[in-house]
C-alpha cells in the first residue's frame, strides 16, 4: 500500500503500523508526536494503530523557533 | 509588589521575566551560550516535521540549560492548523501550555485575529494555557483574556523587524485593562526596546531574534535580562511625570550675589 509520510510518498506492506513509521523516521524516543489523517496518536496507540492505503501520517519534533 | 516579585502565569510562577525564543540562533553551541546569559526560564520552541538528517536537537540543549520549553504553532495560518500543531506538541513534550500564533500572510507575519479567536476557544476548552501572540489591539487582547486565555502577548512591531514598540499608547491600554500577565512579544530591536515594554507595564517580554541575530547572541541576551530587570523596576518605582518647562532640583535660597 502507498501512504504519505511526512509530505513523501511510501510504499509500505499491508498492516504497517504508525509505530514502524515512526521508527522509520527518526530513533528518538521522546519528543515526538505523530497524526494520522489530521488526528494525533497518542504514544500509547502507535503500535495498535494500523495503515491504511493513502493514508496521511505526520511525524513532528521540536525545533529552533520563536 | 516586591523588587523580586516573579512572574506568575496560570498558578505558575517563573524566574524571570524574560521569555525567550530559539528561532535564528547559528548553532546549539551559541544558542546555549545566550540562553544562559538571558537568564530565561521560558523558551520556545516550533514544531516541524523529523528531519532524519538533523543534527542536534533543541530539546537536548534546554534540558541541559534546566529550562521549560513552551511550544508554539508559528506558521500556522488556520485555526485548524494551530490547534492540529498545538495537540501534537502536547503529544511530544508533555505539556498543555502554548504560544498560540496564527499568522495572516507571509510578508508581514500579523496576526489573524479572526483564525486566532477561534483555535484560542478550541484550545482553552480543551484544557490548553494559551499565550496568544496577537497585535497591539486593546480590543482583541480582552476579548482573547475573556476566552480564558492565560495571558495576551501583544506584539511591539513585526516578528523580526526590531522596529520596536510602535504603539506604547495601545500597549498601555492593554496593561490597564488585563488581569492576566501582558507579555511584550515580537518586534524587540534592542534592550531599550525591553526597558520600555517593562516601564509601559508589561509583566514579561518575548524575544528571540534580537538577540540570536544580533553580532554578539550572549552579550545581547545579558543586556536584555538587564533592561528587563531596570524596566521592572523602574514601574515599579513610578516615573516622574513629564513637564513641560524645567524644574530646579538645587533651592534658589541662600543664592552668593554680585
Amino acid at each position: 500500500m502507498k501512504v504519505i509520510v511526512n509530505g513523501e510518498p511510501r510504499e509500505l506492506p499491508d498492516g504497517a503500523s504508525v509505530a514502524e513509521v515512526v521508527a522509520s523516521v527518526t530513533a528518538a524516543a521522546t519528543g515526538v508526536a505523530a497524526a494520522l489523517n489530521d488526528e494525533v496518536v497518542r504514544r500509547a496507540e502507535w503500535e495498535a494503530t494500523r495503515l491504511r492505503d493513502a493514508d496521511r501520517v505526520e511525524v513532528l519534533t521540536a525545533v529552533q523557533g520563536g | 509588589m516586591s523588587d523580586t516579585d516573579g512572574l506568575v502565569i496560570a498558578g505558575e510562577e517563573l524566574g524571570s521575566r524574560l521569555i525567550m525564543g530559539t528561532g535564528g540562533a547559528p548553532s546549539m553551541a551559541v544558542l546555549r551560550e545566550a540562553l544562559t546569559a538571558s537568564g530565561t526560564a521560558l523558551t520556545t520552541v516550533a514544531m516541524r516535521r523529523v528531519d532524519p538528517s538533523a543534527r542536534g536537537s533543541v530539546l537536548d540543549v534546554l534540558t541541559e540549560c534546566g529550562i521549560r520549553v513552551l511550544p508554539n504553532t508559528a506558521g500556522c495560518f488556520t485555526a485548524g492548523e494551530a490547534v492540529l500543531t498545538a495537540k501534537l506538541a502536547r503529544e511530544a513534550l508533555g505539556t498543555n501550555w502554548v504560544k498560540l500564533e496564527v499568522i495572516a500572510d507571509e510578508r508581514t507575519l500579523l496576526p489573524d485575529p479572526i483564525e486566532l479567536v477561534e483555535a484560542a476557544e478550541q484550545l482553552v476548552d480543551d484544557g490548553f494555557v494559551v499565550l496568544p501572540y496577537t497585535s497591539d489591539d486593546p480590543v482583541l487582547a480582552h476579548r482573547l483574556e475573556r476566552i480564558g486565555c492565560a495571558a495576551v502577548m501583544p506584539l511591539g512591531s513585526p516578528i523580526g523587524s526590531g522596529l520596536g514598540i510602535r504603539n506604547p499608547h495601545n500597549i498601555e491600554l492593554i496593561v490597564e485593562r488585563a488581569t492576566v500577565p501582558v507579555i511584550l512579544d515580537a518586534g524587540l530591536g534592542t534592550a531599550s526596546d525591553a526597558a520600555l515594554a517593562m516601564e509601559l507595564g508589561c509583566d514579561a517580554v518575548l524575544l528571540a531574534t534580537a538577540v540570536t541575530r544580533a553580532q554578539s547572541p550572549a552579550r545581547m541576551a545579558a543586556a536584555m535580562r538587564h533592561a528587563v530587570e531596570g524596566g521592572r523596576l523602574a514601574r515599579l518605582a513610578g516615573r516622574i511625570p513629564k513637564r513641560r518647562y524645567a524644574q530646579a532640583s538645587s533651592p534658589f535660597d541662600g543664592l552668593a550675589t554680585s
